[in-house]
């Protein structure tokens, strides 16, 4: 009787264990079943390399929103990279305890705050202040890259800090001994020694800043076409896939769902390059 | 860190004018820092002088009408929602945590198989699941755009963030626990859910806080598998909006500005409030160990 018990919690625990690899089984059917007909029927590079969408005209061409998803994830990191190391940087070698205590709860916070609220405050802070003083009409590329930077920050300066403490203190150590002051042994020492750490939060930064949805609906424009300046609106492939899907039918919301499935292969790319470093990592 | 490396500030800036490098670096990491706490704080504060003013007993009322814009359905729909979405994926992050750790043998290729798709799991951007979830629960299965739509869909979304906070917890149990549990006769079933199991619940508790704030944030998700009703459902197939869709509605309506500043104060309390009970469950973690 007790031997029945073990054997069935077992099978159980194996079941619920499988539950997300056929999680991710599904997700894919759903989305390649419902989307890849479409890509057949509008034709692969018509698809991709397209540079108009009209739906109301059966045009589907993604290429405006692939470009504007790197644009603005590129746009971000320009911001949020350099930003975010240099604060890993300081929280892990520069701060003192006491501070400490302040500013890693801060940055928690940071990386909680819910993304519509980031929207919200990049609509009625960012978009003015990007429309007064670099003119246009505010919501833009850059407007959207500015705020996917902030909200991006949290997580590259979390694993950064993480791969930075990680690195032995004889580094450190060894690199005052010869002579470097605190800070060069800090930057020509611990930071390169950290490096794939840290290219594994930019990486995980990538992927938050191309995945998110909601906050850069708000401040991007949308505007569905070839993106041209920094001050001009853009539309991302997230974007596209919430704007359209409410009212889209037939070959429209196959192709939003195609979109999605251009999305899910940047996405796995991107997580395939952070599993690769993290191996290399350990 | 200023263990090894002492120095007073004269002597500081006597280094630095001997390498100003050095200097420009020392200033490279602060600029930065600031920058950072003074984006946080900008936003925490605008929000906070904005919204505070407009947090009005109207704002709480029972029942949402354009009069008073109230976000009580939303905020109940929200709890609903994260009690749905735990019950569904906490067992099952637990579980599956519990087989990885305990019963798997070392190089079981299932065990690959699921930490790699754990991994790409938790790196999925949440309209994907939106979509998946629209495609799925509400179309295939006919369940409508719902509660329950949404709540399966964000069970999957928390499910790899339980299974990694779990399956670290479990680690962490010493294996010595576990040996004094089979020597006094427990069987494996028996050692797990009286011994190796209540030793880890602060580390699946820190878990489960995270996904508690992951969920509060999702709108994404939810737009097209809750649905933006602003009721409370009287069903688990009506349609739902949470806190954080009502504030995407309210904002993206724009009628609304004092009452959206407002939702987000309340949103960021709780959101405070909950990273102060995950820091307070993480300090007891380790003081325990």
């Amino acid at each position: 009787m007790k031997n029945h018990k073990e054997q069935i919690f077992k099978i159980i625990f194996a079941i619920t264990a499988c539950i997300s690899i056929v999680s991710v089984i599904l997700i894919c059917v759903f989305l390649f079943v419902n989307g890849v007909p479409a890509i057949g029927k509008i034709g692969i590079f018509k698809f991709l390399l397209g540079t108009e969408w009209r739906p109301a005209n059966d045009i589907y061409g993604i290429l405006p929103m692939i470009l504007g998803s790197i644009y603005v994830t590129a746009g971000a990191l320009v911001i949020g990279v350099p930003i975010g190391i240099l604060t890993a940087v300081y929280l892990a070698k520069f701060c003192p305890n006491w501070l400490y205590g302040f500013i890693k709860p801060a940055i928690d916070l940071l990386a909680g705050i819910p993304s519509v609220v980031y929207g919200f405050f990049g609509l009625v802070v960012l978009v003015p202040f990007v429309r007064d003083n670099f003119g246009g009409n505010g919501p833009s590329m850059l407007t959207a890259s500015i705020l996917l930077g902030i909200m991006i920050l949290p997580t590259i300066i979390s694993v950064s800090e993480a791969s930075i403490r990680a690195v032995p203190d004889h580094y450190y150590e060894g690199g005052l001994a010869l002579g470097a002051s605190h800070e060069r042994s800090v930057f020509f020492t611990v930071l390169p020694a950290a490096k794939s750490g840290v290219f594994a939060a930019v990486i995980l930064g990538v992927g938050r800043a191309i995945g998110e949805t909601m906050a850069v609906m708000m401040v991007a424009g949308n505007q569905a076409r070839m993106p041209d300046g920094i001050l001009k609106g853009v539309r991302t492939m997230t974007t596209n896939i919430v704007l359209e899907m409410g009212y889209s039918a037939d070959l429209h919301r196959e192709a939003l769902i195609a979109t999605a499935v251009v999305l899910f292969v940047f996405i796995l790319i991107i997580n395939l390059s952070f599993s690769l470093l993290k191996r290399r990592i350990n | 860190m200023n263990k090894i490396n002492t120095r007073n500030n004269a002597q500081k800036w006597l280094s630095y004018r001997k390498s100003p490098a050095s200097f420009l670096m020392y200033l490279a990491v602060n600029i930065a820092a600031v920058i950072t706490i003074c984006l946080l704080l900008f936003i925490v504060i605008y929000i906070l002088i904005k919204g505070i003013p407009h947090l009005s007993p109207q704002l709480f009322q029972w029942l949402y009408n354009s009069e008073n814009v109230s976000l009580m359905p939303a905020l109940i729909n929200t709890i609903l929602m994260l009690l749905l979405s735990l019950l569904l994926a906490v067992p099952v992050g637990i579980f599956s945590s519990v087989y990885l750790v305990e019963y798997a043998n070392r190089g079981n290729k299932m065990v690959g198989l699921i930490r790699i798709t754990a991994e790409t799991l938790s790196g999925i951007p949440s309209i994907v699941y939106g979509l998946f979830g629209y495609l799925c629960f509400v179309i295939m299965l006919h369940w409508g755009v719902s509660l329950l739509a949404g709540a399966f869909t964000l069970a999957i979304m928390i499910l790899p963030l339980i299974m990694r906070t779990t399956e670290e917890a479990l680690k962490s149990v010493p294996d010595t626990y576990r040996e004094g549990s089979f020597g006094l006769g427990a069987g494996r079933l028996r050692t797990v859910f009286k011994i190796v199991l209540p030793s880890a619940v602060p580390g699946i508790l820190a878990g489960i806080i995270l996904s508690i704030g992951r969920i509060l944030g999702e709108s994404a998700a939810l737009i097209y598998t809750a649905g933006s009703v602003a009721q409370v459902p009287t069903s688990v197939f009506d349609s739902t909006r949470t806190l954080s869709v009502h504030m995407y509605v309210l904002a993206s309506e724009g009628l609304y500005i004092d009452q959206t500043y407002a939702t987000a104060v309340v949103l960021l309390i709780i959101v405070v409030v909950i990273n102060a009970l995950s820091g307070f469950v993480a300090r007891k973690i380790g003081r325990e160990n």
